[in-house]
């Protein structure tokens, strides 16, 4: 009996990948638990086992082909003694898994083929005339610590799996080759400990890089990182402060349940001492990042796992930073703002998109930095558009959206024609079964419905 | 490692020979099952396998006594077999249907059983440790002649409330097994990079909690450890480590390419210390069974495992409305 071999899902967040590599040939046989190929996923490669025993029939998938969806046939082992010949070719691959796709798939997570680039090319940190190159996140991510650590001698990456694994996001690859074990350092799982020691590090004269594998595991830390990173420099009058970032993807990824799905952003923009960042492009993530690591003050930088893959242009320039506390008008419209952050803008920039062919102009600004907070932008926008709304992952009850609401509503009253309205992540944790995970996070459509009631249309 | 030092001892009946034998396979098929369904996007997320670490649940379970509770990390579904629970459930809960333990609103990584006395699967690395000595302080509170077996890995053996917990466990004396599972990595990272203690169970003897190591590919061995920290615990002593060195085959969860460690260590490994092997050989060697008999077994658990694998597919997505419950008790 044949049995079709199927592109197996690797990670979480695996909707295709690359076969790298047969390593049996047809006829070969094949016994479970044999390596039969190597698979390039979204974030390593990996050695696929036999599941099943019998002699590779027919290869259908040749080594090399990129782009092959999780499900699709890519072999057929047939039992000892079967004619592989009589094995039927089966449909081209990309067919066959066309609605195959895994349960938990989020339909953020395929990386698009073009970077993604704003309407409105208003960066004034880029001169005109600069070299863009597209870029992933990960990628942006990594420069920027690459570069920061070559310009300054008293940084220094530490974290989970950051050096010998490569970064358990693979954010951290290639540091160590360049930049050694004293530099680019493993440590034990131990949260607390290892971000106190950096508090320490950054006391005593240097400026550590604290990756949190997620920020979820920062909660181990919550301590150091409010009672001791924050405070000390008010706490001195003035005369010690922990120059360091705490660095790591936040919020959820897919399907991986309510421990390990949280966004972080609003509790530590609660938090007087803490500067915080939350990049949503490639451009933003390597600027905001070098910024971090200058910053004489503890930085909060939340990533996002989804985005990592993602890629937008990156200007090629010698030293390209974004400061705190300047948003980004990626679209200008005058119906409504929408204001959001992180991964957040995924869903704000669908949304425009789709409003702008009925014919509604929405201004969509990303925040980038959350603490310092650009609410000038907003107020500005919001005295033209006279509506807003705003987008994030996290929980609705003490929110960014909170915050902007009341901030329009002391600065901007006059100029409101319609309450704001805040698209968030459902206020429960966040449930594993894809259904509920669904329901969970804010979606487009949500903030569709939020502007059509903001604009009475 | 050495090669293989099972031997049957006198006391073991042929019935508890081939109850090892059953509870290490079922986990084992259910395991590889679990990865083909992961394989073909069914499962979701996180999924952490036990695949070659069977003997330590089953060595230990068959050391407890009905009422007695167990707690432990991420890497739960031979935990769940081992103590009971319907492999239904458990693989629902991987696919994220009504029909799972938690109506799928845990999945892997979050499941649990009041009636079995399972407190979880818990996904942040040592947290397990303060809530299994918790529970044993209920126990003893209570006084009802109950252990709880708190089962966590040698990575999470470096986090700081694991020793603040040996400290309460036994100024308190509290009825807790301290289970440290060495299965040598705690994702990449091997022991010895983690640290530098020769051995994690010695830990305890800071804070007088008596302990030892244990041939976690042995499940007699498992066993027998079992029994002696049981009765101490029982015997109002307090706390006891049991530092069980094992291995697991496959990678930390399904997306670690495992590029730390050599094709060529796990094979000799699964060649020369497999824990189902191991007692099959004794099965068969001391005459305790034939190969059909053992086929039987094999065949049966095949379509246990396979009536779970459907059972995960039929069960409906949760309703809806399931997204909203559950967030609150109800005050009485
Ligand atoms: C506090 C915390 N930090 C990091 C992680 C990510 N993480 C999950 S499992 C793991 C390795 C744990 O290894 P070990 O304790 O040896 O258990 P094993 O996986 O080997 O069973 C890590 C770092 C986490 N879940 N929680
Ligand atoms: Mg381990």
């Amino acid at each position: 009996m044949a049995t079709e071999i199927l592109m197996p899902a690797l990670s979480p967040t695996m909707e295709e990948g690359t076969l790298a590599k047969w390593l049996v040939k047809e006829g070969d046989q094949v016994a479970s638990g044999d390596v039969i190929a190597e698979i390039e996923t979204d974030k390593a490669t990996m050695e696929f086992e036999a599941v099943d025993e019998g002699v590779m029939g027919r290869i259908l998938v040749p080594e090399g082909t990129e782009g092959v969806k999780v499900n699709a046939p890519i072999a057929v082992l047939v039992a000892e003694g079967e004619d592989a010949a009589a094995v039927p070719e089966a449909a081209p691959a990309a067919d066959a898994a066309a609605e195959a796709a895994p349960a938990g798939s989020s339909e953020t997570a395929a990386p698009p083929a073009q970077p993604i680039t704003p309407v409105v090319p208003n960066e004034p940190d880029i001169p005109a005339g600069t070299e863009m190159k597209p870029t992933t996140v990960r990628e942006a991510l990594r420069d920027a610590m690459a570069e920061e650590m070559r310009a300054d001698p008293t940084v220094f990456v530490m974290g989970e799996e950051v050096a010998e694994y490569q970064g358990a996001y693979k954010v951290t690859q290639g540091l160590l080759d360049e930049f050694g074990d004293k530099r680019v350092i493993d440590t034990p799982i131990t949260e607390h400990g290892f971000a106190g020691l950096g508090v320490g590090a950054a006391f005593g004269g240097l400026k550590p890089i604290v990756e949190f594998m997620t920020f979820n595991f920062a909660m181990q830390a919550m301590d150091h990182i409010v009672n001791s990173a924050a405070k000390t420099l008010y706490m001195s009058g003035g005369q010690m402060g922990a120059p360091m970032v705490f660095r790591g993807p936040n919020g959820a990824a897919a399907r991986v349940a309510a421990q390990h799905s949280q966004d972080y952003a609003a509790f530590y923009s609660s938090i007087p001492g803490l500067k915080v960042a939350m990049p949503y492009s490639a451009a933003d993530a390597k600027g905001l990042l070098k910024t971090a690591i200058r910053d004489p003050n503890p930085v909060i930088f939340l990533e996002n796992e989804i985005l990592y893959g993602r890629s937008f242009d990156v200007p090629v320039m010698d030293d390209f930073t974004v400061p705190f506390g300047k948003a980004r008008v990626w679209r200008e419209g005058s119906d409504v703002t929408i204001v959001s952050f992180g991964i957040g803008m995924t869903y704000a920039l669908e949304a425009a998109d789709a409003l702008a062919q009925d014919g509604i102009a929405a201004e969509v600004i990303d925040l980038r930095s959350l603490r310092p907070m650009d609410t000038g932008t907003v107020v500005q926008s919001v005295m033209k558009t006279n509506r807003c709304v705003t987008v994030e992952e996290g929980w609705p009850v003490a929110s960014i959206g909170n915050h902007i609401s009341a901030v329009l509503m002391q600065e901007a009253f006059d100029y409101l024609d319609a309450p704001v309205i805040n698209c968030t992540g459902k206020d429960v944790p966040m449930p594993y079964a894809a259904n509920l995970e669904k329901l969970a996070l804010v979606t487009t459509a949500e903030v569709i419905k939020a502007v059509r009631a903001v604009t009475y249309r | 490692m050495a090669a293989r030092k099972t031997t049957k001892k006198p006391n073991v009946s042929k019935d508890e020979l081939l109850h090892y034998y059953r509870e290490m396979l079922m986990i084992r098929r259910f395991e590889e099952k679990a990865g083909q369904l992961y394989g073909m996007g069914l499962i979701g997320g996180f999924c952490h396998l036990y695949i070659g670490q069977e003997a330590v649940v089953v060595g230990l379970e068959a050391a407890a006594n009905e009422g007695d509770k167990r707690v432990t990390s991420y890497r739960d579904h031979g935990h769940m077999l081992a103590c009971g629970m319907d492999p239904k459930g458990v693989m629902a809960e991987l696919t994220g249907r009504e029909g799972g333990y938690s109506k799928g609103k845990g999945g892997s990584m979050h499941m649990f059983s009041k009636d079995r006395h399972f407190y979880g699967g818990h996904g942040i690395v040592a947290a397990q440790v303060p809530i299994g000595a918790g529970l044993a302080f209920a126990d003893r509170y209570l006084d009802n002649g109950r252990v709880t077996f708190t089962y966590f890995g040698d990575g999470a053996a470096n986090q700081g409330q694991v020793y603040e917990t040996y400290n309460m466990a036994k100024i308190w004396d509290l009825p807790v097994v301290f289970v440290i599972e060495n299965n040598q990595y705690a994702m990449g990272t091997s022991v010895k990079r983690a640290t530098k203690s020769p051995s994690l169970w010695e830990r305890g003897a800071a804070y007088g909690i008596p302990g030892e190591e244990v041939d976690g590919m042995d499940v007699l061995a498992v066993k027998e450890a079992g029994d002696k920290a049981v009765a101490h615990c029982r015997a109002g002593k307090g706390p006891y480590i049991l530092e069980i060195k094992t291995y697991r085959y496959r990678g930390h969860s399904m997306s670690d390419p495992a590029k730390y460690r050599t094709r060529e260590e796990v094979q000799k490994m699964r060649e020369e210390r497999d824990p189902i092997e191991g007692v099959r050989q004794i099965l068969l060697t001391g005459n305790h069974a034939t190969e059909d008999e053992l086929k039987g077994i094999d065949k049966e658990i095949k379509e246990i495992v396979n009536a779970a694998a459907e059972f995960s597919k039929e069960s409906p997505e949760p309703a809806l409305d399931e997204l909203w419950t559950d967030i609150y008790a109800e005050a009485g």
